[in-house]
């Protein structure tokens, strides 16, 4: 039987992010299209999330395999920057899964705005104990995607999924 | 910056590069104008992230040891789309690889403010600040290019830059409003990269033809809203604006400082011992 569109989808909302292992890359918003034709091969379109994201050649790899093993008789993995990744394409069950993990997620991506130093962001509330009463210690976390906050009630550290 | 205080070796590079453009045979070898304004912007970020590079394990503290690298990797992300459509519009199959990695020194279209040491923490983040500023609004100008690639990576780049800007301007102000050692470091840093700013905003033959041919950026509409956020930032910051003197520039025709063949001596090194290696 030759694998359906569908089928396609599901197999790859089985792959998980390499550096958030908690999401898949489908919820991640990543794979911009799949296209199975009558012969049972896939052409999947993704996107970076970060010009220079290094898991990028994991992630080609991790859907090629698991295409494969879903019944694929090929697999073409095709990378575009235009529309550019944003944030707002997690979907609300990732945010969940993200919180629970230990990672808030994104607020609402700036839309364009020039963002300074006269910056006036909400508070992001601690995944742990919920609180709002955070700082930021840096904008740049273990990944490109990810800035590192600390609570001053429950003090734990955290990561925060950046908005962009 | 006005054109006539720039030093009388920019005017010769200048008309260096009419010359090359109209195909005569004195002056820098310049390839079509689209390739050119290509590698301009993919060699800046190129150069630019692997002097960020250069700080992955020895930052002040580790969260900027952190910093410095994800915006390194930012920078060879998007120089690697920039190369590679470079290699595109060139159209005699060098990849973005080719175009890193088997280039010399005079080959480079970067802005010489890119090549410099990276000095103190003080310089690196000051020249990070002056380029992340320039970045903004020129992605911004960039999005609208009816050039489909250039546009995609304009709007994936902006979004980075917009971070690097507000990273930067941060540590501007925390520096130049810190400790009179902080304050006079990245004084001293502001004035030695300021004479490399113009080059930044300088046009010439190249962006003329571009023109001609797809589209022109209003550089100094640019300009004016760079002094913008600098004027703000260097505000906060106590910091005083350097004069405008005698701007340096070169590396856009390929005429560079002293310091980047030694850069490209350790970014090629692999690449051109191993030939075709893969990992």
């Amino acid at each position: 039987m030759t694998l359906t569109a569908d089928a396609a989808w599901r197999a790859l909302d089985g792959v998980p992010d390499p550096e958030v292992p908690v999401i898949s890359v489908v919820e991640l918003g990543i794979i911009r299209d799949v296209a199975v034709d009558g012969t049972g091969a896939v052409a999947v379109t993704i996107t970076p999330t970060y010009s220079g994201c290094p898991a990028m050649f994991e992630i080609e790899k991790d859907v090629r395999s698991a295409l494969l093993a879903a019944g694929a008789t090929a697999v073409t993995v095709t990378t575009v920057l235009s529309p550019a990744w944003t944030t707002d394409w997690i979907s609300e069950s990732a945010r969940e899964k993200l919180r629970a993990y230990g990672i808030a997620p994104p607020g609402k991506a700036d839309g364009g705005a020039l963002v300074t130093l006269t910056r006036a962001r909400p508070p992001v509330p601690c995944p742990w104990c919920g609180s709002t009463a955070t700082e930021l210690r840096s904008e740049f976390g273990s990944t490109a995607c990810k800035a590192i906050h600390v609570c001053t009630s429950c003090r734990q550290p955290f990561d925060e999924f950046k908005a962009i | 910056m006005a054109e006539s205080e720039e030093l009388g070796i920019a005017a010769g590079e200048a008309q260096a590069g009419v010359r090359a453009v109209a195909g005569t045979s004195r002056g820098p070898v310049l390839g079509p104008p689209m390739v050119e304004y290509l590698l301009r912007l993919g060699d800046d970020r190129l150069i630019l992230g692997h002097r960020l590079s250069e700080w992955c394990g020895h930052g002040p503290i580790l969260e900027e040891d952190i910093a410095l690298s994800n915006m390194a990797l930012d920078l060879i992300g998007q120089a690697a789309s920039l190369l590679r459509l470079a290699g595109e519009a060139e159209g005699t199959g060098r990849d973005e690889d080719a175009l890193a990695y088997w280039r010399d020194g005079v080959q480079f279209r970067n802005a010489l403010l890119m090549e410099l040491p990276n000095g103190d923490f003080g310089f690196t983040i000051v020249r990070q600040f002056l380029v992340s500023a320039h970045s903004v609004f020129l992605w911004e100008a960039l999005l609208a290019a009816p050039h489909a690639g250039l546009a995609g990576v304009a709007a994936k780049a902006i979004k980075e830059a917009k971070y690097h800007l507000r990273h930067t301007s941060e540590w501007v102000v925390r520096l130049g409003d810190g400790t009179p050692e902080s304050h006079g470091r990245v004084q001293r840093a502001l004035d030695d990269c300021w004479r490399y700013t113009g080059e930044l905003f300088a046009q010439d033959e190249i962006d003329t033809a571009v023109a001609a041919l797809s589209f022109t950026v209003d550089m100094a509409a640019i300009r004016s809203r760079w002094d913008q956020v600098v004027d703000d930032v260097l505000q906060r910051a106590t910091l005083t604006r350097p004069a405008d003197a005698a701007m340096r520039r070169g590396g856009r025709v390929g005429r560079h400082t002293e310091h980047l063949g030694h850069l490209l001596s350790v970014m090629q090194i692999v690449a051109r011992s191993h030939p075709g290696a893969t990992w």
